[in-house]
């Protein structure tokens, strides 16, 4: 199973990033090979449907799992659609997140948390 | 850290006056402008650039005539008409990619195209990130998106607790950009019947985007019935005044210049800034304690 | 002939000038006024035009039949701007996003995709004394103002005058509404920020190819930076209107300086005819 993290780096120790479509990385762990892989985020500076094209970036990939921060509306209805779980972390690490995650302790996203545009301004920290 | 961003509807309004008085006021800030089309603020802060950065806009198509077989297909689905005698004109091209999608001959690519400049200075009032669109670019949003993330970078790194932010003119793109997700929304006005037609309409949008607003009325005094009848409206919308500044001959001075109002004149208007500086302070500490 | 009013500055009196050129012509030949700042229009509120019909801008946004989609992901990877993605073996669409380029549509290899319109601002028309008038407006939330003005200058006559107020700056929205003008007029006010954006429009209208000039306004409040900069660059000043505190009230009021004014009407009839003549002029070298 894939599951992906939004993070600042690319690898398993990097800085989890609450921001969902403009996050740098997505670092995508293979849970049963217990391997990362990582891919940078194209979109980040998107003028606009950076989440959605994330969100397709990651449908790509054959994802099942993303751990983040915040997701917006229309990202999370593409996430959703392909049958993708989501859950909300405000994990430190990207394993921090992952362990979070495999010791249940995350909680499920089913409604947006943010507005359309949010990661555009305020997403880098909570407030 | 919060983000207040000065916006207007109408163009003229004072906007960029104000945020370098605001500027020269408070402590521990960011500033940003987003008015990329025609930015002014780094005119008032005199900055030193520190760093000069390329952007990029969508990617414009090109057609190699060497390939073309001029079958003209290019031609049929572009609805901008960019392109004319198999040559795309990059102004009009929107970077959509129906032209080679349609290119049976594989003659056209789509290529990166060098749009403007962002640039990270110092002035006296703390850094400004600022940009440059080129002229007769699109993508001022992305590129107002851009001007925003770095700010919050550099205001993170710096441990500034507040950004204050230039925005555009109108309602559209690039103040759809700068709108999202700010703290708080100073829409600067003016007492006549196009300042208070356009401020209804950035009004509406800030409550679209759910941001919370305040209002300035500038130059209040030439017109105060117009004064009223924007006070009114506003009170009926449960919306705040945060200030009102007369109209001073000192403002004009300050602008010819160069130097923000609050840092060379004591007169009426920026006394007036004072208080409405006074007043936003408040607005934010409450929209802090409201969040946590 | 088309003449654009544009200004890279907002506030200077683009709608001023536009709105009292086409009062002091008015009367001698057909005038129309085609309000292209679709974000924020207020000609209006001067002309007070009597509206006689309004029809709603759209964008042709694509529509997905389910039954034909095979899910292959072609139309989401050819979309620029990201109002499509395929998940779960279905197209899901963010018309807000889509700019109506057809791309979507050509790249389906199923035909599984159709254009529906997608309203996204509104054009009305109507006449305010002898002018005929147009304007658009785009719906709060739309961040897409060219087609809206594209809309607006299908409904230009070809006779007469036809001036188009133009949006400030010198981004897409401006290029859309001074795009094909014989004319550009650019207003501008004499101080640092008036000086710099008329650098940015200056380069704008030549990079169209737009022969232009300079009018500028509240000319008594700031510097000769302005007129210096015009006579280096070989740019002609046809108008100047000083800083009046009465010519500011008339205007917070929404009236027209050359009604309330009537000294004002010559000048600018005299703005016209220099228009005419340097437009003249252009077509005369651009014939040889």
């Amino acid at each position: 199973m894939k599951v992906a993290i939004t993070a600042r780096g690319n690898d398993p120790k990097a800085e989890a990033d609450p921001r969902f479509g403009r996050c740098q990385y997505f670092v995508i762990a293979d849970v049963e090979k217990g391997t990362f892989e990582a891919i940078a985020n194209a979109n980040q500076n998107a003028g606009g449907g950076a989440g959605v094209a994330a969100a397709q970036a990651l449908v790509n990939a054959g994802v099942e799992v993303v751990l983040t921060g915040n997701v917006g509306p229309n990202a999370l209805r593409v996430l959703q659609e392909a049958g993708i779980k989501v859950y909300s972390t405000a994990a430190p690490t990207v394993q921090a997140a992952l362990q979070q995650w495999q010791a249940g302790g995350v909680s499920p996203l089913s409604r947006a948390t943010v507005g359309s545009h949010f990661g555009m301004g305020r997403g880098g920290n909570k407030w | 850290m919060q983000e207040l961003l000065v916006i207007s509807g109408k163009g003229g309004t004072g906007k960029t006056s104000i945020v370098a008085a605001l500027a020269a006021l408070a402590e521990d800030k960011v500033l940003a402008d987003c008015d990329v089309d025609a930015a002014d603020l780094h005119l008032l802060l005199r900055p030193e650039v520190e760093s000069v950065n390329e952007f990029y806009g969508s990617n414009k198509a090109v057609i190699d005539v060497r390939i073309c077989t001029g079958c003209g297909r290019c031609l049929e689905v572009c609805r901008y008409e960019a392109i004319k005698e198999f040559r795309v004109n990059p102004v009009f091209c929107e970077g959509c990619g129906a032209c080679k999608l349609a290119c049976a001959a594989g003659a056209i690519t789509m290529e990166p195209n060098l749009a403007g400049y962002w640039y990270i200075s110092d002035t006296p009032y703390g850094p400004l990130v600022h940009a440059q669109l080129g002229i007769a670019e699109d993508n001022s949003g992305k590129l107002v998106t851009l001007v925003r993330q770095e700010a919050r970078r550099l205001a993170q790194e710096n441990n500034a607790s507040l950004i204050i932010t230039d925005g555009p003119p109108g309602i559209g793109c690039p103040v759809i950009s700068s709108l999202a997700g700010v703290t708080l929304a100073l829409v600067v006005t003016e007492p006549t019947v196009a300042g208070r037609h356009d401020l209804e309409r950035v009004l509406s949008l800030a409550s679209h985007f759910k941001v919370p607003v305040t209002v300035c009325i500038n130059k209040y005094d030439l017109a105060p019935e117009k004064t009223r009848e924007i006070e009114d409206y506003c009170h009926n919308a449960a919306i705040t005044i945060a200030g009102k500044i007369p109209f001073d001959i000192d403002v004009a001075r300050a602008l010819v210049n160069a130097v923000p109002l609050t840092a060379c004149s004591s007169g009426a208007a920026a006394r007036a800034v004072r208080a409405l500086w006074d007043s936003l302070q408040v607005h934010l500490e409450r929209l802090k304690k409201s969040l946590s | 002939m088309h003449v654009a009013v544009a200004s890279g500055k907002g506030g200077t009196g683009k709608t001023t000038i536009a709105v009292n050129l086409a009062l002091a012509l008015a009367e001698k030949i057909p005038v129309q006024v085609l309000d292209c700042d679709v974000e924020e229009p207020n000609a209006h509120l001067f002309l007070q035009p009597v509206f006689q019909q309004e029809e709603p801008v759209t964008l042709p946004v694509p529509e997905v039949d389910n039954a034909r989609c095979d899910g292959c992901g072609r139309c989401s990877e050819a979309c620029a701007f990201h109002a499509l993605a395929v998940a779960g073996g279905r197209v899901i669409t963010f018309p807000e996003m889509c700019h109506g380029c057809g791309a979507c549509i050509a790249a389906c290899p199923q035909g599984a995709l159709a254009e529906k319109p997608q309203r996204i601002g509104v054009v009305a028309r109507g006449r305010a004394g002898r002018i005929d008038f147009v304007q658009g407006k785009i719906d709060v939330g739309v961040p897409l103002a060219p087609p809206v003005i594209r809309a607006v200058k299908k409904q230009a006559r070809g006779e007469g005058l036809t001036l188009l107020d133009a949006p400030p700056g010198t981004s897409c929205p401006v290029v859309a509404a001074v795009k094909d003008c014989n004319f550009c007029l650019l207003v501008t006010e004499p101080t640092p920020f008036g000086l710099n954006d008329l650098r940015l429009a200056v380069g704008m209208v030549r990079e169209l190819g737009i022969p232009f000039a300079v009018v500028i306004n509240r000319s008594t409040l700031g510097d000769l930076r302005v007129e210096r900069y015009c006579r280096h660059e070989g740019i002609p000043v046809l108008l100047k209107i000083p800083f009046n505190k009465k010519y500011a009230a008339t205007y917070a009021r929404g009236k027209c300086l050359v009604q309330e004014y009537p000294e004002w009407a010559p000048a600018f009839a005299g703005l016209w005819r220099e228009i005419e003549r340097l437009v003249a002029r252009h077509a005369g070298i651009a014939g040889n």
